[in-house]
This record gives structure tokens, sequence and C-alpha cells, in this order.
């Protein structure tokens, strides 16, 4: 799960770890309360949505007066921010944060995440701030810096030491890394994130370390132990197919083409979309039902599927194992009676109780096509889809 | 032979009595695995089943000799069932829960190096482990199983399902199938996998079943071009899966445009792997694989 950028930045003020001055505002009259609030001689109006790239997309820009916080305020609120990282579409803007202008002497970068291969939380570090790590990992791997942790003692303090002297800093400014870092790695455990990233974290004209921007992601599998956490949850950015899945425990990812698939099981849902893909079709989500799926979630899911009116034919993929295939055959019978569609649906059904799911599909009256395999399948929805 | 656990293997189960460790321990027996007993905290000195219910592991080892736990305990607490079984002397631990904290299986995978290396875990987020007609540790249909010649490694449930009942039905059969699971950090990875099957005289054949997300693929693909003889198929999902979007499985994110199937797919074909395009051709993959 994502956060915003103030309330990531609220997490590291709790953590001290320190930010620029600032407050969120949901519209133009507040935007520029929290401007006089703050005081100042110009602000910074940042877009407050779950995508990066905002700067290069115009969703953070300067103001020099109260009037220009009104202006900034008003365009963005209401607006789309269309950045590379989101789709065409862009993500909405419902909030804005209002934050002093710092001067900048450097731009670095620093982030915490999990890392897989080293089954470690990893510190990763450059000098080369503000720009797409990504990027500088592929063209310039010399400029990254990378530690990790061992779970069972924590960060250490010559790791953090080592960190900055890769990153040139002086005396001074090793201490206050080490502190950002202690406080970083707290803030990550105690609230199980899956990645913290600052970029840029500023050296001032001052020469202190401030963190300009702050992005969090949570692991999904620990928000029932942080339910002050989950209820930051923000579903205007999320997909609306996507949310309404969420509420029934199912997993569902948009896709942009017009095949729309149900399947049990994640590893069959995407070897589902590929098959489509590969005999010429494209599919229009992912959908993994669960092992232990009920006729009603079927039901729901169909609805979910539906709700897209990009959708020309549905594919049903079960193997049944838990799940059995005349519970699934029940349950798309009474989808498609419940939701009334008129789209063509291919069911495949294999495992257990597959005679019995393939009969009531028969006797049910209904025009659904059955395929023995996953092949065969993809091949008679695409055909249908056409 | 087969890998890891056999007729004679004695296997309990943590969270017997709750309902997916009744309703899962009851086709275990059914299907002939020497499960021995038990554990859920409080209910020791009870019958479940028929069989023993002992508070701790420790405790059920020391009565029963088991060396195999399957887990079926709520995701909080599922962790510190893992850790428990380690240090109770269990030799293989199946882990079928899904939905344990990251942050947590980076401890228990810590602990378990350092303190437990020849512990094997299986999962989290898994079906478990089989060898077909001997011992069944898992949520796996057991019907479409057939003892046999190949040996079966997965990421994904319902995929081994499909790799299982090609290789049934074409008649080949399994040795054992291992579902390793799908989430980032977790126990036995391809490497492990491929280890045992190479050094199994039973196995003739393997097949693995990947995805997008991680490095487990890749790593597989250099010890198969260094240290395996026999045929290996591959199929990884996930070609059309857009990139940093998790796909169902905690494990399946393509990040940093990194963990691509087509990588994947890739750096397996550069080791001399069959490659399955689509899951349905996996069983005449290895077919073709054994008749050289």
């Amino acid at each position: 799960m994502n956060i915003h950028e103030y309330q990531a930045k609220q997490l590291f003020t709790e953590y001290g770890i320190p930010v620029p001055a600032g407050q969120p505002a949901w519209n133009a009259e507040g935007a520029k309360q929290q401007a006089q609030t703050l005081g100042g001689e110009s602000w910074m109006v940042k877009a407050q949505v779950h995508a990066g790239g905002r700067g290069k997309a115009g969703g953070v820009q300067r103001a020099q007066t109260l009037d220009q916080v009104i202006d900034i305020t008003h365009d963005l609120i209401g607006s789309q921010l269309v950045t590379h990282q989101t789709g065409a579409r862009g993500q909405p803007i419902h909030c804005v944060l209002i934050e002093n202008t710092t001067a900048i002497k450097s731009e670095l970068y620093l982030s915490l995440v999990v890392d897989r291969a080293a089954e470690r939380i990893a510190v990763i570090a450059s000098r080369a701030g503000g720009m797409d790590i990504e990027q500088v990992a592929a063209t310039t791997p010399e400029k990254i810096i990378s530690r990790t942790i061992d779970p069972l003692v924590g960060i250490a303090a010559y790791q953090c030491g080592e960190i900055g002297f890769a990153l040139d800093l002086d005396a001074n400014q090793r201490k206050q890394l080490t502190t950002i870092l202690f406080g970083l790695y707290r803030l990550f455990v105690d609230k199980d994130l899956s990645l913290l990233e600052i970029n840029p974290l500023i050296i001032t004209d001052q020469g202190h370390l401030l963190a300009l921007d702050a992005k969090i992601n949570l692991d999904d599998n620990a928000l029932y132990r942080h339910k002050d956490l989950a209820t930051l949850y923000d579903p205007t950015q999320e997909d609306e197919k996507e949310y309404k899945a969420r509420e029934f425990d199912l997993n569902y990812v948009a896709l942009d083409g017009d095949i729309a698939c149900m399947v049990n099981g994640a590893g069959l849902a995407m070897a589902t979309m590929d098959v489509i893909k590969m005999q010429g079709g494209e599919p229009a989500n992912f959908l993994d039902v669960g092992g232990g799926t009920t006729a009603d979630k079927v039901t729901q899911a169909f609805k979910i599927i539906l709700s897209d009116p990009k959708v020309k034919a549905i594919l049903v993929n079960i193997f049944g194992g838990i799940v059995r295939c005349d519970l699934i055959a029940e349950g798309v019978i009474n989808a498609i009676k419940e939701t009334g569609t008129q789209l063509p649906v291919v069911v495949r059904l294999e495992g257990t109780h597959v005679e019995k799911g393939k009969a009531l599909l028969k006797e049910s009256g209904l025009s659904v096509i059955a395929a023995d395999d996953l092949s065969e399948a993809a091949q008679k929805i695409v055909k249908v889809g056409e | 032979m087969s890998i890891l656990v056999d007729a004679n293997t004695k296997v309990i189960c943590q969270g017997f009595t709750g309902k997916q460790g009744t309703f899962h321990s009851e086709q275990t027996l059914a299907y002939g695995t020497q499960l021995v007993g038990g554990v859920t905290p409080g209910r020791g000195g009870q019958t479940h089943l028929d069989l023993p219910v002992f508070d701790t592991v420790r405790g059920a080892v020391d009565a029963t000799g088991a060396t195999a736990t399957m887990i079926y305990v709520p995701p909080p607490f599922a962790a510190d069932a893992i850790l428990e079984a380690a240090e109770g002397g269990i030799k293989v631990i199946a882990c079928i829960t899904e939905g344990i904290p990251v942050l947590e299986m980076l401890k228990v995978k810590a602990a378990l190096t350092d303190h437990y290396p020849q512990v094997r875990l299986i999962g989290p987020n898994c079906p478990g482990i089989i060898t077909p007609g001997a011992c069944k540790m898992g949520i796996m249909p057991a019907p479409i199983h057939k003892p046999g010649r190949i040996g079966i490694v997965s990421r994904s449930g319902t995929l081994t399902y499909e790799a299982v009942a090609q290789t049934t039905l074409n008649g080949l059969g399994q040795s054992t199938c291992i579902g390793i699971g799908g989430d980032p950090i977790h126990g036995m990875n391809f490497v492990d996998c491929l280890e045992l099957f190479q050094k199994d005289p039973q196995t003739e054949g393997v097949v693995i079943v990947g995805e997008i997300g991680g490095t487990d693929e890749e790593e597989a693909a250099d010890y198969i071009k260094s240290s395996v003889t026999k045929p290996v198929v591959a199929y990884i999902a996930g070609v059309t899966a857009p990139p940093g979007k998790r796909m169902g499985h905690a494990g399946a994110i393509i990040s940093g445009g990194k963990g691509t199937a087509a990588d994947k797919f890739a750096a397996l074909e550069s080791a001399g792997v069959a490659l399955a395009r689509s899951p349905s051709d996996i069983g005449i993959r290895i077919l073709e694989g054994l008749k050289g």
C-alpha cells in the first residue's frame, strides 16, 4: 500500500528525520492559509498523488506570492496529473502539500528497500540525487552505494559512516546522516515498510541534511498490526475496479486489452493472460479468485470484470484443487444469470469434480463454450472476441 | 527414492485443530501419509482425528519422532511456528500460510541460516510438498498425482497442478513435487531443489515453473549450466504482466525493470533448458527431453 508524501513526512517527523516545514491543503483557500501560517518569502506547492515524476509533469511548482499559491493550487486540485509512472489518464489530485522553499547546495539519494537476493533490508545511497535512480544504476552503477543490514543485529553506526564517507560528507553531515539512518531503519521496522525513498535528500546552503521528498510503501501483509496506517489507504489513487476487488478479497489488476479472464491462483492467472496474448488477443485484466473461492465470490468477480466497458469476451480458467469445479460452475451460472451478460464466455475446468462441473454448465442452457485445456480455451476466446 | 519426504517420513501438523489444519490433515491421512500428531498450544493431551495433540513442537517431536511438519497457522503466528519447528528438531518444514509480513521472514531466514542450516523450509505461501503414493504435506489435490520419474518445483500452486496433471496424463509421473511459494522471501529456492533432484536416482527430468519478480530463475539457469545433467523444462508466468504491479503473489512484481519473464526465459534458454512457452506444453516438452 502507498501513502502520500505529506503522510510519509509526518512519519519522518515522528522519527526525527528533518523535513521542510509544510502542511497539506485540500483547496486554494486552505493552501493560502497554510502558506501564511508557514510564513517566508516563497513556497512549494506539491501535488499529492501516488506516483513519481511529479516535478517534470508540472505537479511541483514554486509560488513567489500568496496569489500564486492560490492560482497554482486552484489549477492542480481537481485535475489529473500525468507522469511517466502513471497511465495516460493520470492520477487525480485532491490534495497539495505547501512547504517553505529551501536553498539547495547539493542533492543526494537515499532509500531503504527489502533486498530479495540478500534477504535483508538494504540501504541504497548516491550523490546523484534528484534523478531517476534506476537510470543512475543502469548508466553509472559506480555512483550507487549499497549496504545490507543483518536483521538480527540492526543497522550499525560503522555502516552509516561508510555510506557518509562514500557520499563525501563532512564530519558534521556524517553525524546527521547517522541519526537519519538510525531513524529511518527504526521507522522501516516499526511500521513494516517495504520501501522508503528520499529523492532528493538535500544538503542546504547551511550544510544541513533535509528530506525534500518522501516516498513510503507499506507491506500489505503487515497492515493488520498497523490499523492507524491502514486508514491512510486512498482509493482515489487506485483503479476503481481494483479498489472494488480489494473489498471482496479478490486480486485484480486492470490492463488495457478486451479479453477478460477469471482464474484461481496467481501463477495460473498470469499464465492465462500470457496465453491469450500468444493467441493474438489482449488481456483486459489479471484476476485471481484465490484458493478458497466460493460461488458468491465468482459472481462478484464477474461483476467487476463486466464493469470494464472494453471487455468483449470472458475466459474462466479453473484448476480445482481445494476448490471444487462444480461449485465454480454454479458460481459462473449464477453470475451469468444475475448480470444478464450477453458476452461470450469460455470456461475451462480441470481438477476436483470436473465432470460434475461440466455437466452443470451443459444443463444450464446457457451458451457457455467449453474447453479442455488452456491453449484451446485461449484460442476459442480470442476467436469469439473478434 | 524421492527427495525430502517418503513413505517413512513422520509428519506433524502445526495448527492441527484449526479449520484448515483439520481439513488438510484428513486429506493427508487419507493419502496414507504417516501423520503422527499435531500441535495446538493449550490443547495438549487431547485427541484429534484419532491422533495426539501437543502443546509444543518439542513435545510432539519427543513423543512421536516426527521429522517433518506442515504449518497451517494464521499469518500473525506463522513465522513463530517456523522458528518453533526448527528449534524443536524438525528437519523439513512446509509452511502453507499466505500473508506473513516480509520483515518477519527476513528474521526467520537469518535465524535458519545461522542456527539451523540443515533444516529445509518449503514456502511460505505455497501448496507444500508431495511424494506421490508416499507422503503428502500440503493442499495439492491428491488424485492428479502419480508416482514416477519427473521432479517438479514451482513458485505457483495451480500452475504446479498443470504440470502434475500433464506428466500424469503422459505416463511419466512425478518423483516429488515442491511448491516453493509466491513470497519474495522464502525457504528453498529452485537451486536447492535442483541440487536434490540431480542427486535423486528416481528423478529423470525436472520441470521448473517460475514467474516474474526476483532472480531465482536466473540463479537456477546458472546452476543448471554448471551442475545439472538431467533434462530440464521451464515455464515462466507473467510475460504480459505490467511493470510495478503486484500480480497476486507478494513476490510477483517487476521492479525497476528487473525480474521480467522475458529475462528469465532468456537466461534459462541460454543454459540449455527446454522452454514451454505455454503451460499446456510442459508435458510435451519434458517427454521430448527424456527421449533426448
